[in-house]
């Protein structure tokens, strides 16, 4: 093919992708000068650049929609109507170009019918078939006063002047600057949007080409570092140290030539919503968030259909007609969000609505219809279980098969392409309120730096990323492998992890037992932290990651596998896969298999650890345990009497000792057992009977509970459990337990916004953050805190929580933000999850403050942090 | 997908032939990468009995699928020396572990007679045909049957 052709069409097609993106913007903003001056400015080009290559039939339509466009900027009305005839255009001017760029020639046919309706458009027809007669256009419209934040007529013109104008590709360049020529052009025209391109089209078998001889490269340098350090001291120490350095910029840099935006992935979803939103009769706003977020270019081909399948799917199963939404006490308006971050080394989108939700009853019914499962095992399947059944082949809940989908292939498809990029996806949806898809993707193609561990003779790889810290276990050492009842902790730092060792993970050793002394690798996966326990450590080495062969895929606990300097094979330890494997066995008791896949299904969910007990009665309790700083078993004879108080001598303070209920009694023999909360260098203990158990549970406050010290009982372990609120007793050990912190705050109680979904959390914060001298008002949904602000109420700070369905913290933060009557109201928020990455979107959108939620003391020390910022602003 | 034993227009087809056990097996030779000595096995662990492990192959991952194991012809000796046919499945490579590699037959697809009903089912889920050679039977391989793990090894 002509290059300049080939050119032309790569231009055309980008420019016009922006085009349909605009094209809806602008209908929503009809008044907003720079999308317009966009707009037309885009169209233009093409006609010029088609004039140029002698392409008179889509020269002749771009004109005609240029000239409507012409007319928009004469002040003309933008209709839905005329924007749908404009997209039409578009979509024709597309399909001349698809059918040039197969047969390299201009296919013969006329667009008389298009350009009649785009001229009659132009000339203020107001419908384009009708053959009425035009009125009167020579008069310019009467000039509209210009409302605030409008641009006027005149303004527009001249900006539009001071543009230069589309020059078309010069011809004595023939090859090469046609394309620069008319990129020159777009840039200056977008000039507010992005600075003049410096850049140059690389052809994408190149790219690649690079990113695998660096990969070698890499492999390389490792294997001769190896080298070098086994020989000790070598001449070629200093020049190999230059070329690893040297390897390493250059893989950084071929990396970044890889990535791109995933918005790109994107571009095309605004006008499919559009078009299916004017198809199926719904209201439909898009939302999209993280639209920079960077991944590499051959996994953004690989997701762009399925995510603009969800889209598709949310819009016609997912939303609901409007009348219907009304009906359901909803906004007419549906809402489709997509959003994306890095959290781990792996690319997270999610793509909800807040639309009716899946119909597990339906998808039963579909199940047991296609011979999927029998009865029995949905009996026993839990409503996430069946729920992911949308993932198995030939499975459409859609009733009715409309153009847009119901053709039964939907998810499985959806889920295929990600299972070969190494990819999962997840479903998470509420009867009623809308359905949440987490598709998670991990950098098969990255390089990596990881930690080499030894276990049982082996070597594995984990990577450095949710790596913490290391710690040395041994019989003398500070640190010690304990075990409360079957589970193994390792108390570092007061706190309590979870250990779990690798090889009876990987069943490599028969022996479950931990051992006496070893390595333990603290990971960190979300909200999880705990500890794999290995024989172990080598060092760390930055390692290719090649995808784990697909026999081996079902494997959870390795994501990949390397070549190691050395030229040996090592497998890449998954620590997702370990974290849903630490909460199994927390879990554990006699599970089968199908208990098991349902305690990781839920994994992904909040899941808390919890310490159950028992106290007075032989009901289990439990406590979260992350607000345990020590498990004690103290000799009775040591509790002393103090002013009708229990007290005990505990590293060199005394320490009151609480009990739970008046039932539960104090031992007078043997040991006592004591869970020990610490807080600003104080401890108090709550006496117990027995620790029974840690265990992983997502935690539902099922039956709330009006008795002190209780926030209400949950369903753990199968059981029904008193979740114990330590707030009620910190107080009863030192009565200023929360007052003493703000002494010299001032006397001014300060009013405090507090959001959360969960009422779990709603119970345990408000009565601390009450305590702490703030006038608390709790609200269960985002969107509820944002009508009290916008009602007028006044609030100091708003505390929120990030994960929430349907509006989320973040979406929370950016409508605070973006009103700018709440001024700089201070946003703490509270989240499970405090990844860097979320840490810096939260700036991004506004966050004053990121507190894990159950940091207590950092919440209270982040609002007087705020609350004083405001005090000195004041 | 025909697979290149299914080549009609050849009037033969060549055959690289191993032994598994006593057992006489022909591998067209189209699906026949390389044959190599397997070092350095990666132990997998949580993989099927079949995986024997993953080895490092001119700076290509290989995945070693053991055809003892996968036959049900019982443990292989550690001492015995074995070998490896290489080929590549959906863009993959796996190394087949084999007893002993012969000599490439050259043989007439007219010879070629489908599995007959009394074949040894644990030889009838991996073949795809047979020929009777003067002394022995010699059981084509049907390379995707075997790296096809969901038609069982142990089950079945």
């Amino acid at each position: 093919m002509d290059e300049l052709l080939r050119e032309f069409l790569t231009e055309t097609n980008e420019s016009l992708d922006v085009v349909d993106v605009e094209l809806v913007r602008f209908e929503q903003e009809p008044n907003n000068a720079q999308i317009l001056n966009n707009v037309f400015r885009l169209v233009h080009t093409i006609k010029g650049t088609c004039g140029f290559l002698s392409l008179p039939r889509l020269e002749t339509l771009a004109h005609a929609a240029e000239t409507l466009m012409g007319r928009f900027r004469d002040g003309m009305p933008v209709t839905g109507e005329a924007v749908t005839l404009v997209l039409s255009a578009i979509d024709r001017i597309k399909s001349l170009l698809a059918e040039l760029e197969r047969s390299e020639r201009e296919p013969d046919g006329d667009d008389g019918d298009l350009i009649r309706e785009l001229r009659q458009m132009a000339q203020g027809a107001p419908a384009p078939s009708a053959k009425q007669a035009p009125p009167p256009s020579s008069a310019p419209p009467p000039p509209r006063p210009v409302g605030p934040g409008e641009v006027s007529l005149e303004e527009l013109e001249r900006a539009f002047r001071a543009a230069p104008g589309p020059v078309p590709a010069k011809p004595v360049a023939a090859s090469g600057a046609g394309a620069p020529a008319a990129d020159d052009d777009k840039g200056n025209a977008n000039g507010a949007d992005k600075a003049a391109g410096q850049s140059i089209r690389v052809n994408l078998g190149t790219l690649d080409h690079l990113m695998t001889m660096v990969s070698e490269l890499v492999l390389t340098r490792n294997q001769l570092l190896d080298i070098v350090r086994r020989q000790g001291d070598s001449e070629f120490k200093v020049p190999l140290q230059r070329l690893s350095n040297v390897t390493a910029e250059l893989q950084d840099g071929v990396m970044r030539t890889r990535m791109q935006p995933i918005g790109n992935a994107w571009q095309k979803l605004p006008r499919i919503v559009r078009d299916l939103s004017a198809e199926l009769g719904k209201d439909i706003e898009l939302e999209m968030h993280g639209a920079d977020t960077e991944l590499d270019r051959q996994v953004l081909e690989r997701i762009r259909d399925p995510l603009t399948h969800m889209v598709r799917n949310s819009a016609d199963h997912g939303l609901e007609k409007p009348a219907e939404r009304m009906a359901a006490g909803k906004p007419a308006k549906g809402t489709i969000r997509l959003s994306a971050y890095h959290e781990g080394g792996y690319i997270i989108i999610v793509v909800s609505d807040d639309g009716r939700g899946l119909d597990t009853g339906k998808i039963r019914d579909k199940a047991l219809a296609g011979g999927l499962a029998t009865e029995a095992e949905l009996d026993k399947m839990s409503e996430p279980q069946i729920q992911k059944f949308i993932f198995a082949p030939g499975l459409s809940t859609a009733a009715a098969v409309t153009s847009v989908s119901g053709r039964g292939v939907g998810m499985d498809v959806v889920r295929n392409n990600l299972d070969q990029i190494g990819g999962s996806i997840d479903v998470h949806s509420v009867r009623g309120q809308g359905l949440s898809f987490t598709v998670k993707i991990p950098l098969t193609l990255a390089i990596v730096s990881a930690l080499i561990v030894e276990c049982g003779g082996h070597r594995f790889a984990i990577p450095q990323l949710s790596v913490v810290e290391l710690v040395r276990v041994h019989g003398l050492s500070e640190h010690r492998i304990e075990h409360i009842k079957d589970a193994a902790v390792l108390r570092l730092r007061n706190k309590l992890l979870p250990l779990v060792r690798l090889s009876s993970l990987l069943k490599i050793s028969p022996d479950a037992a931990m051992p006496a002394k070893g390595y333990i690798v603290v990971t960190q996966v979300g909200a999880q932290t705990f500890g794999i326990v290995v024989d172990g450590v080598f060092h760390t080495e930055e390692i290719v990651v090649k995808p784990i062969a697909s026999k081996l895929r079902h494997i959870d606990m390795f994501s990949g596998n390397t070549i190691l300097g050395d030229g040996s094979v090592i497998l890449i330890v998954d620590p997702n896969g370990v974290s849903q494997a630490v909460g199994a066995v927390a879990a554990s008791a006699p599970a089968g298999a199908g208990e098991a896949e349902g305690a990781r299904a839920a994994t992904s969910d909040d899941m808390v650890s919890l310490l159950v007990f028992r106290a007075g009665s032989p009901h289990p309790k439990a406590v979260p345990l992350s607000l345990v700083t020590r498990l004690e078993e103290i000799d009775c004879r040591k509790i002393e009497l103090s002013n009708g108080r229990h007290m005990i001598q505990y590293r060199g303070q005394l320490m009151p000792l609480v009990r739970v209920s008046e039932d539960a009694a104090v031992k007078h023999d043997g040991v006592q057992p004591l869970l020990v909360f610490s807080d600003a260098g104080r401890s108090m203990g709550l006496i117990v009977d027995q620790i029974v158990d840690i265990v992983e549970e997502k935690l539902a406050i099922e039956v709330g509970s009006d008795r002190p010290g209780v926030l209400g009982s949950a369903v753990v372990r199968g059981q029904a459990t008193e979740i114990v609120d330590v707030g009620h007793f910190l107080p009863l050990a030192y009565e200023d337990w929360f007052r003493r912190k703000d002494i010299g705050s001032g006397p001014s109680e300060r009013s405090l916004l507090f959001v959360d979904d969960s009422a779990f959390f709603r119970n345990m914060l408000a009565p601390v953050l009450k305590a702490a001298g703030y006038d608390v008002t709790v609200v269960g949904r985002a969107e509820d805190a944002l009508e009290m602000l916008r009602s007028g109420r006044n609030f100091d700070v708003l505390v929120t929580d990030v994960d929430m369905p349907g509006m989320d913290g973040f979406a929370l933060a950016e409508a605070v933000r973006g009103e700018s009557r709440f001024g700089d109201l201070p946003i703490i928020a509270l989240s499970s999850y405090s990844s860097p990455e979320s840490v810096e979107r939260g700036r991004r959108v506004g966050f004053h403050d990121y507190v894990a939620k159950f940091d207590r003391q950092s919440l209270i020390a982040a609002l007087k942090e705020q609350t004083a910022d405001m005090t000195r602003a004041a | 997908m025909m697979s290149a034993h299914d080549t009609v227009e050849a009037e033969s087809t060549e055959y690289v032939t191993v032994t598994v056990g006593d057992q006489l097996f022909g591998l067209p030779i189209g699906r026949v990468q390389d044959v190599f000595v397997p070092e350095r096995l990666t132990h997998v662990p949580l993989a099927p009995p079949e995986v024997a492990g993953m080895l490092n192959l001119r700076g290509r991952v290989v995945t070693a699928i053991d055809m003892r194991c996968r036959l049900d012809f019982g443990r292989r000796d550690a001492s015995q020396p074995m070998l490896a046919i290489g080929i590549e499945f959906k863009g993959e490579s796996y190394g087949l572990l084999i007893d002993t590699v012969g000599e490439v037959l050259k043989l007439p697809d007219s010879a070629r007679e489908s599995k007959p009903a009394n074949l040894d089912p644990r030889l009838a889920r991996v073949a795809s045909s047979i020929y009777r050679l003067e002394n022995q039977l010699m059981v084509v391989l049907d390379v995707d049957r075997v790296l096809d793990m969901q038609n069982g090894a142990v089950a079945a």
